[in-house]
């Protein structure tokens, strides 16, 4: 079987005609396999959704329980028969839920990656190679200037500003699903034990988390009624970054704001979003996660999907694998 | 060298002045000599390292990667050293054991010749992290940009050892990098280091502004009046053969005026306003002065053009005589016996206007014979020069500033404190024929206003925006809509690099004009009236 006859970009979708089934659909069908709970890839109103427990969870909080018509929860690694189509999902180390997802049939395996990265994560299973003869993956960094550093030695960039300025407040944007709360388990990693105040935007996912047994410890509103002003004095908050340009950001003492991204590497983009503590902590591969990964799958061929396809597909070129760019719209990286 | 890499990145980030001190004490107190000292050279510009071309560094760079990717990368970036410390590949296998400090990058750049210079720098970008190699590649371009003065930094140091910042400057000139003299004093380990160096900066006396009801209470028999000259304030020392021309800050300008440090052939120290002209003709306009402002060499033909003269304010020293515990009405006569010995196309004394009561002072204040004239100084008769602006003994009058009605076109959000508000605004008056009106942008302020007021012009940003992009909103203003603001500035320049012709300088705002409908806003030709005068 050619891989092009297993899987293909449609208007909605990546799709398996032998399957009847789309991946990620960015508009209502009738079956969807969604790698994980970010809003491009898990929309809602499809028919049946197979998905990883947490992600059929996390698209419950964000679109109400009756999101889909009917559901199922796949085990990583427990390989799914779908109309004679063999289809297994696999961690992908992106969010919390978040899967790859492999489909096979007649001796052709294709994976699709979903969103993933490669440094470890407190708050969700790590990504794991799988061997395939196509690799399809994401490139929203796929760029050789994006390399991100340790999250580790990030976060202690935070906390030595807290400790630079305890009279101001410190405010770390990150997106609301699985960037904030890995940023708060790393500060409690960092053995910050002060209480995190956070955005009422944050509350649900974040409870979500800490009831799968990821410990975020004491999380309190980031609210008036937690305390006036001089309260907020040397607190870090998280928010989601569209907050920090709201009123609601007011109610905090000279804030430094922070924006936790993997965009945050280029410093003009710093610049312009007025952030005056970068924090480089992506939740997407870099550039040498993304070609480490290439070369760990063994595949033949790459295709390119989800951002800056021109410079991998250049990269597969050089190394003598065939590449191309599978263009599929709708994808905006919410998650980083 | 990570730890200055690590404070050049927060430094460029960091818009509030205290953060920045914050931010550099923190580094002065935390780094050992000699890496805080070079850090502070490179910072005030007084680090020389031969500079690196930046075809030089893409050509480095271009050895080691594919050019292609390196061209995406580039057109992504934007920033050519920014682009190379992300993309620069390191060797295979190499892991560097040691990251190299400040002084061995410093000392290893500087020992490098010519020709072995980019292969030294190339061996520093592998052993160095992505920020490190960043901060490496801005001190061998030339240039750090990162938003601090020398005069902050120097600050910095004074908050570091609770010192006078005067004090600083007064020493700053005698001393080299890694200047660990100075900082075993701020820290107490060591007496002050003292000043052998000839010809040093003193710092200088700065006046307050008058304030309502400041006048009243003052006996104008106390006080010398003299004209504020809208120049370049300067100050002229030479000894034991040493010249140097410092701006009021204590940079060496002589450089760029060597038609005036060349008539410096005295042995003094004086205070007073760098203008062009021939004194004994006619004093140039700000415009003229311009001329002269702002240039890396000075042609012969714009130094014939437009010559550099000095009007002396005050002598210091004169003759190894230290003069400035004495009071002004003495200090004033040694200057104007020793002013009467110069070149007189070069120096000349600033006058004294001579008046009885401040009635007199103020009509003479608004009519000044000349326009590069802002105003009158009032000096105390008995006071002696001080370093600083301490209140009292100088008053600096000003001439009323102008005002024009303008409408909001374009407002952005602040920094810092402000990063929530839309606290920066770009106004406009009209321009076109009658029925076909159209605002033309003339200037942007960010101050004026009070915190209250700027949550009603935030409000009203909010509430009127038509496009956004970026941090930037377009406001709704039109003949029918918009919002007034009455903005105060002191003076106009003629500017080729703005569409409406004109350029404020130091424009405010200084009302918010609810009341005004935005079509009575002033026009363009008003503003350019006051050009043309
Ligand atoms: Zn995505
Ligand atoms: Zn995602």
């Amino acid at each position: 079987m050619r891989a092009s006859d297993l899987l293909k970009s449609r208007p909605e979708g990546l799709y398996c005609p032998p399957g009847d089934f789309f991946i990620d659909p960015v508009r209502p069908v009738e079956r969807a396999l969604i790698t994980h709970g970010h809003s491009d890839h898990a929309r809602s109103g499809h028919r049946s959704v197979l998905a990883t427990q947490e992600t059929l969870d996390i698209m419950g909080l964000r679109y109400g329980e009756d999101f889909a018509g009917t559901t199922q929860a796949a085990t990583l690694g427990e390989t799914v028969d779908i109309n004679g189509i063999a289809v297994t999902f696999h961690p992908a180390g992106h969010v919390l839920g978040s899967a790859q997802i492999a489909v096979e049939h007649g001796g052709m395996r294709i994976v699709a990656s979903g969103d993933y990265k490669r440094q470890k994560d407190a708050t969700c299973l790590p990504f794991e190679p799988i061997r395939c003869d196509v690799f399809i993956t994401e490139a929203t960094f796929g760029l050789p200037v994006f390399r991100h550093p340790p999250d580790h030695e990030e976060i202690a960039r935070v906390l030595k500003s807290a400790a630079q300025f305890p009279e101001r407040s410190h405010l770390i944007g990150a997106y609301a699903l699985g960037k904030a709360q890995r940023v708060m388990r790393l500060l409690r990693d960092a053995g910050y034990d002060r209480p995190i105040y956070i955005h009422g935007a944050l509350a649900k996912l974040s409870d979500y988390y800490q009831s799968q047994g990821i410990d975020l410890g004491r999380l309190e509103p980031g609210t008036v009624e937690s305390g006036a002003k001089a309260d907020f004095a040397g607190a870090i908050v998280v928010g989601p970054p569209s907050a920090f340009a709201d009123r609601w950001a007011r109610r905090f003492p000279d804030p430094i704001s922070c924006f936790a991204s993997g965009w945050m590497r280029i410093r003009q983009r710093a610049k312009q979003g007025g952030v005056e503590l970068p924090l480089i902590i992506s939740d997407h591969a870099d550039w040498d996660e993304l070609i480490v990964t290439i070369k760990e799958t063994g595949a033949e061929e790459i295709w390119v999907t989800h951002g800056r396809e021109e410079a991998l597909v250049r990269w597969c070129e050089l190394e003598g694998i065939a590449a191309r760019p599978l263009h599929l719209v709708g994808y905006e990286d919410e998650g980083d | 060298m990570n730890r200055f890499a690590e404070l050049l990145d927060r430094l460029v980030l960091t818009p509030s002045r205290n953060g920045k001190l914050t931010l550099l004490t923190d580094y002065f107190r935390s780094v050992e000599d000699p890496d805080r000292g070079l850090a502070l050279a490179a910072i005030t510009g007084d680090l020389t390292i031969a500079a690196v071309k930046p075809a030089m560094l893409r050509a480095l760079v271009v050895e080691r990667m594919d050019p292609v990717l390196f061209g995406y990368s580039y057109d992504y970036v934007g920033d050519l050293a920014e682009t190379v410390s992300l993309v620069w590949p390191q060797p295979q296998g190499h892991i560097p054991n040691h990251v190299p400090t400040l002084a061995e990058v410093v000392g290893r750049l500087q020992a490098a010749s010519r020709s072995d210079g980019p292969k030294v720098l190339a061996r520093l970008l592998d052993d160095a992290s992505i920020s490190a190699r960043f901060a490496i590649i801005k001190l061998v371009t030339g240039g750090l940009r990162i938003g601090v003065s020398a005069r902050l930094a120097k600050q910095a140091l004074a908050d570091l050892g609770k010192v006078d910042v005067a004090e600083i400057e007064e020493l700053w000139h005698g001393l080299a990098p890694p200047y660990t003299e100075l900082f075993a004093w701020l820290e107490g380990r060591a007496e002050k280091p003292r000043s052998a160096a000839l010809a040093l900066f003193r710092p200088v006396m700065l006046s307050n502004a008058v304030d309502d009801g400041d006048l009243e209470k003052l006996e104008p028999a106390d006080y010398a009046a003299e004209w504020k000259w809208d120049g370049i304030r300067v100050q002229a020392v030479c000894e034991g053969g040493v010249r140097r021309l410092y701006s009021r800050t204590g940079d060496d300008v002589s450089g760029a005026f060597p038609d005036l440090a060349a008539a410096m052939t005295f042995e003094a120290a004086l205070d007073g306003e760098l203008l062009v002209g021939d004194p004994r003709e006619a004093t140039g306009t700000f415009s003229d002065l311009q001329q002269r402002l702002n240039r890396k060499s000075v042609s012969p033909k714009i130094q014939q053009q437009y010559p550099a003269f000095m009007r002396c304010y005050d002598a210091l020293q004169i003759n190894g005589e230290d003069l400035r515990a004495l009071p002004f009405a003495e200090r004033r006569k040694h200057l104007e016996a020793f002013v009467e010995a110069l070149d007189p196309s070069r120096f000349d004394l600033s006058p004294l206007v001579a008046f009885s009561d401040w009635e007199t002072l103020e009509r003479l204040r608004q009519a000044p014979p000349h326009p590069i004239i802002e105003g009158v100084m009032l000096k105390r008769w008995d006071s002696p020069y001080l370093a600083g602006r301490p209140k009292g003994p100088w008053f600096k009058w000003k001439r009323d500033p102008h005002t024009v009605d303008a409408v909001l076109m374009y407002a952005q959000r602040g920094h810092g404190k402000r990063s929530s508000f839309y606290s920066d605004y770009t106004f406009g008056v009209w321009a076109g024929p009658e029925g076909a009106e159209e605002l033309v942008p003339v200037g942007k302020a960010y101050f004026g206003f009070t915190d209250e007021e700027l949550r009603e012009i935030d409000k009203y940003v909010r509430d009127n925006t038509i496009e956004r992009f970026g941090p930037v909103r377009s406001v709704r203003a039109d003949r029918k809509n918009g919002l007034v603001l009455e903005v105060a500035f002191e003076g106009l320049n003629r500017s080729t690099r703005h569409k409406s012709g004109v350029a404020m300088r130091f424009p405010r705002i200084s009302r918010l004009r609810w009341d005004k409908p935005a079509a009575e806003a002033d026009r363009i030709e008003t503003l350019q009236a006051l050009l043309d005068r």
